[in-house]
């Protein structure tokens, strides 16, 4: 039942909140709620899960199970702990009709709960779909400026990318010896390889549009820069890693050959993915953008440790999918509250933050310096496996991706420079300290940073079954 | 039979109705009670009690499916009824005769659902037409009421010649209008005969598919959807096209799908031709009321799917579209029929206006899309598994999502339009009620999102 409650919380917190009409109350609402998730989130760590395993659509075959092992805890923690850092840091913006704002949030933070969960194949794809659709409708109600037309390019993206994944389920479903959507039962289906090559290519398409991979990568800067920040959140910290995670939960399990077969092209343009992002992000003068572009490069480099299919690099890229959800959190809420503030993303119009607001300049140093992995961050652990694993795969591969180690280091060590020191620029004089529950979080965040960076052990532990089951069988 | 006599029976009465009755309400409500009748009398019959017992030597035989389908064909335009009862009161002067007409259409439908001869089916298409034509030039005094009815009376006259041709051809092939006859199979009968079987049969296809406007019979649609009044558009968008659904499943998955390949790869043709048209031009439509008209092409290639092959699950599937894409139809004509006038931008702003019924007009729209959550994902999801089941190739499945893909995008101008747009909705001003209709129907097609078993499991009865 407790895996339920992951679902369950989020939808009656939504629907409450239409109800409230009081902002205060409404964001208070929504705090509470998202953090009774993470508390149920942080209880089911370490207690083995029974299923929760109902009939659903007895005609179809299909059952409404949810199943938690190591890789969907790691995500559901993220998820959890995401959403109430989210709601704590953005409760001073000013959104219209936010109680309509949160409502949409909260739904979209039990789609995601869900994708993580679910273990029938209708069931994820229901899930997969009723985490987008609320936040197309956040980002262009709330969005910037050009918001309608780049939202709705995001919707048809990666809808397109669902429907084909759609056509994958049903392929599969009339492939089971008992027609049924369980994800064991898609294991052992019986396909010849061009059928799993086929089914791999429709599955894959969908995951590739969500991470995104290059070349499908093209609606994510500008959706990441039109939406509302907290949204921008979401979609970074958290909905990204849908893909990933279904790499691992459905693409390698139920099609290991044609995965083994697509290794290398799949490195391959992760790799140049890689590169691009890093080098266009290198020319941002935009903060948001900036971060956009790195997020592309360091999902790249997660998917491209994926499919090295070694064990090390998994490894590497399960502590990621934690350690890069946090660490872009924190950058992107030091962006928004200089956003907040100063009314510009512009890097040339910034400087100087140090001397004006040394606190939160020391927590922007912070999460820049975990974004390109600097020991004793949670990035370095991470990032060091998956090269490892690369390097094994491939060297010139790995070569080429360890690039973006230093253009990583070029494009954010020189934002930290632009924005936190250099004279006081005009817009930066005027900032106040953010409000106390924004520098919270920060530095709660800013803690697990560093922990994890320190003691990773707890992290290995909770996905070490993932990892056996993945190799082992 | 039930159902012939008493929508036969009620069509007569409704027709006399105006004469004492003067109040539209009371004829709305004397034409929702011949409804009620009408689904009770079906009911029985489905559980087997009968007002005349009749031996129809095969002209008629009843299935359960047939009898369901037409419960729930009765029970749409009960709802068509309840909601746009006083909409329909503004056209001509007085109503019932507009019931009388939805009476023997649905007279027509009874028919179709049941017949199993071809005289049958050209009598109950007919039935069906007649109405229809009348219905498109119900609004005497607007030219477009009136060229539509003119377009669609020739149009549909002609085809129907089209229809009778191919049913002489299949006679003289087969020496029997029977759906049961034994039909000369492609290899193994006389030359002669043969080729009139096929060329009937050809007829007999292209006839049908321009009942249900597939491509490309499709020309008469939009011009007919667009100049007929909004309420009858609705009419004949949803419950008159789903019974030609039915009626063509019924005479295509009889005996003569024994022409097998051919038949296949021409129906194959007929379904990516439609979806092509229908999609493709709703893109670029101005109004709203064409759009629908276009979108309706596109979902009727969709439901040409059920014809692709018989499996375990395709009598479910054309059921479950046809009422999910019904109520969806039904629905947002219901809010256009209120809008003053048809373009995209009377639709600026509703979403602050009206929530409630900008909330029941995205779920309406949703559902046509095919969006997880509401019944049309599980229409769409049950005919493309049916398709699957049938043997079709996965390629025409992945053709099927990329303009379900496609339609995303016409459908949300709409939903852009409400919501993203500011600006004052021309919107005529509607009674309470009206809102929590429409609610009650978004919430239907929600329910039906999550459990479509409510609708289906009676099929295992």
């Amino acid at each position: 039942m407790m895996l339920v409650s992951f679902l369950f919380l989020p939808v009656l917190a939504a629907i409450i909140l239409l109800l409230i009409k009081n902002n205060k109350t409404a964001q208070w609402t929504a705090i509470i709620f998202s953090g009774l998730t993470l508390l149920v989130a942080l209880q089911i760590l370490n207690t083995p899960m029974v299923d929760f395993n109902i009939a659903w659509l007895p005609n179809l075959n299909s059952r409404f199970i949810l199943h938690a092992d190591g890789l969907s805890k790691i995500l559901i923690l993220l998820t959890a702990i995401s959403f109430p850092a989210i709601l704590l840091a953005t409760a001073n913006n000013e959104y219209k009709n936010r109680n309509v704002f949160l409502s949409l949030l909260l739904f979209t933070e039990a789609g995601l709960m869900g994708v993580f969960l679910a273990a029938d194949g209708l069931l994820f794809y229901f899930f997969w779909e009723l985490a987008l659709i609320p936040i197309y409708f956040l980002c262009s109600i709330w969005g910037g400026e050009k918001r309608i037309a780049i939202t709705f390019k995001f919707f048809i993206y990666t809808f397109l990318g669902s429907l084909f994944m759609l056509a994958g389920i049903l392929f599969l479903n009339a492939q089971t010896s008992d027609h049924s959507f369980l994800i064991n039962s898609f294991i052992h289906a019986n396909l010849t390889s061009g059928e799993q090559v086929t089914a791999f290519a429709l599955f894959f398409i969908a995951f590739a549009i969500k991470m995104p991979i290059f070349p499908l990568h093209t609606w994510q800067p500008d959706a990441y820069e039109q939406s509302p920040t907290a949204v921008t959140m979401v979609m970074s910290a958290v909905m990204v890693k849908m893909g990933l995670y279904g790499i691992l939960r459905w693409l390698m399990p139920l099609f290991p050959a044609a995965f083994m077969a697509h290794t290398h092209v799949v490195v391959l343009l992760s790799v140049i993915g890689i590169l691009y992002a890093s080098f266009i992000a290198i020319r941002q003068d935009d903060i948001k953008r900036l971060i956009a572009y790195s997020s592309i490069a360091h999902i790249g480099l997660m998917n491209a440790a994926l499919f090295t299919h070694t064990q090390i690099a998994i490894q590497g890229a399960l502590i990621q999918l934690f350690s890069h959800g946090i660490n872009v959190l924190g950058l992107w809420m030091v962006a928004d509250i200089i956003e907040q503030q100063t009314g510009t993303r512009s890097m040339q119009q910034l400087g100087g933050l140090a001397k004006k607001q040394p606190t939160l300049a020391i927590l922007l140093v912070g999460f820049a310096l975990a974004n390109i992995a600097l020991p004793l961050t949670n990035s370095f652990v991470g990032e060091f496996l998956m090269f490892t694993g690369l390097f094994q795969f491939n060297p010139w591969m790995a070569a080429c991706a360890g690039v973006s180690v230093v253009l990583a280091a070029i494009y954010t060590l020189n934002m930290v420079q632009k924005v936190a020191y250099g004279a006081i620029s005009e817009k930066i004089n005027t900032m106040q300290a953010p409000n106390k529950g924004a520098q919270a979080v920060l530095i709660i965040l800013l803690i697990i940073v560093l922990a994890t960076g320190v003691y990773p052990q707890p992290l290995f532990s909770l996905t070490a079954d993932t990892l056996q089951e993945l190799f082992v069988k | 039979m039930n159902a012939i006599i008493v929508s036969t029976l009620l069509g007569v009465i409704m027709m006399f109705c105006s004469w004492g009755i003067k109040s539209q309400q009371v004829q709305k409500n004397i034409a929702l009670i011949g409804l009620f009748i009408l689904i009770i009398a079906n009911l029985a019959h489905m559980y087997g009690w009968y007002v005349v017992d009749y031996d129809t030597k095969g002209m008629l035989t009843y299935s359960f499916f047939g009898l369901y389908a037409n419960t729930l064909l009765f029970a749409l335009t009960f709802i068509y009824v309840w909601i746009n009862g006083d909409e329909i009161a503004k056209i001509g002067n007085t109503s019932a005769d507009f019931y009388s007409l939805f009476f023997f259409i649905l007279c027509g439908i009874s028919v179709l659902t049941s017949f199993d001869n071809l005289l049958m089916l050209f009598i109950g298409i007919e039935i069906l037409s007649i109405p229809l034509y009348i219905l498109t030039g119900a609004d005497k005094k607007n030219m477009f009421s009136n060229e539509a009815a003119l377009k669609y009376f020739l149009m549909g006259s002609f085809s129907t010649g089209i229809l009778l041709l191919g049913i002489t051809l299949i006679y003289g092939a087969t020496g029997s209008f029977h759906l049961t006859a034994p039909v000369v199979s492609i290899s193994t009968g006389f030359a002669q005969e043969q080729i009139l079987l096929s060329a009937g049969l050809i007829f007999l296809f292209a006839a049908m598919n321009f009942k249900v406007s597939a491509a490309p019979f499709h020309f008469w649609t939009p011009d007919v959807y667009d100049g007929a009044p909004t309420v009858f558009t609705s009419f004949m968008a949803t419950i008159a096209k789903a019974a030609g659904f039915i009626a063509f499943i019924n005479v295509f998955n009889s005996q003569y799908k024994a022409l097998g390949y051919s038949w296949t790869l021409l129906l194959t043709f007929v379904i990516i031709a439609t979806l092509l048209v229908g999609n493709i031009i709703a893109v670029f439509q101005r109004s709203v009321k064409r759009m629908l008209a276009y979108s309706s092409i596109a979902q009727a290639g969709f439901m040409l799917f059920a014809l692709y092959g018989k499996s375990e699950i395709s009598n479910e599937a054309i059921l479950l579209y046809a009422v999910v894409y019904s109520i969806a139809t039904i629905g947002i004509f219901a809010v256009l029929v209120k809008m003053k006038e048809n373009s995209f931008e009377a639709f600026h702003g509703l979403g602050k206006a009206q929530p409630l019924l900008a909330f029941a007009t995205t779920v309406f729209l949703f559902s046509l899309a095919g969006i997880p959550l509401t019944g049309g994902f599980f229409a769409k999801y049950y005919m493309l598994s049916a398709l699957l089941k049938a043997g079709a190739g996965l390629w025409l499945v992945i053709v099927a999502v990329v303009f379900a893909a496609i339609s995303i995008y016409y459908y949300f101008k709409v939903i852009q339009a409400m919501y993203f747009t500011a600006g004052e909705p021309a919107i005529n001003p509607l009674p309470n009620q009206y809102k929590y209709q429409l609610l009650a129907l978004a919430i239907l097609l929600l329910i039906l999102g999550v459990f479509p078993n409510l609708l289906l499991n009676y099929l295992y009865f």
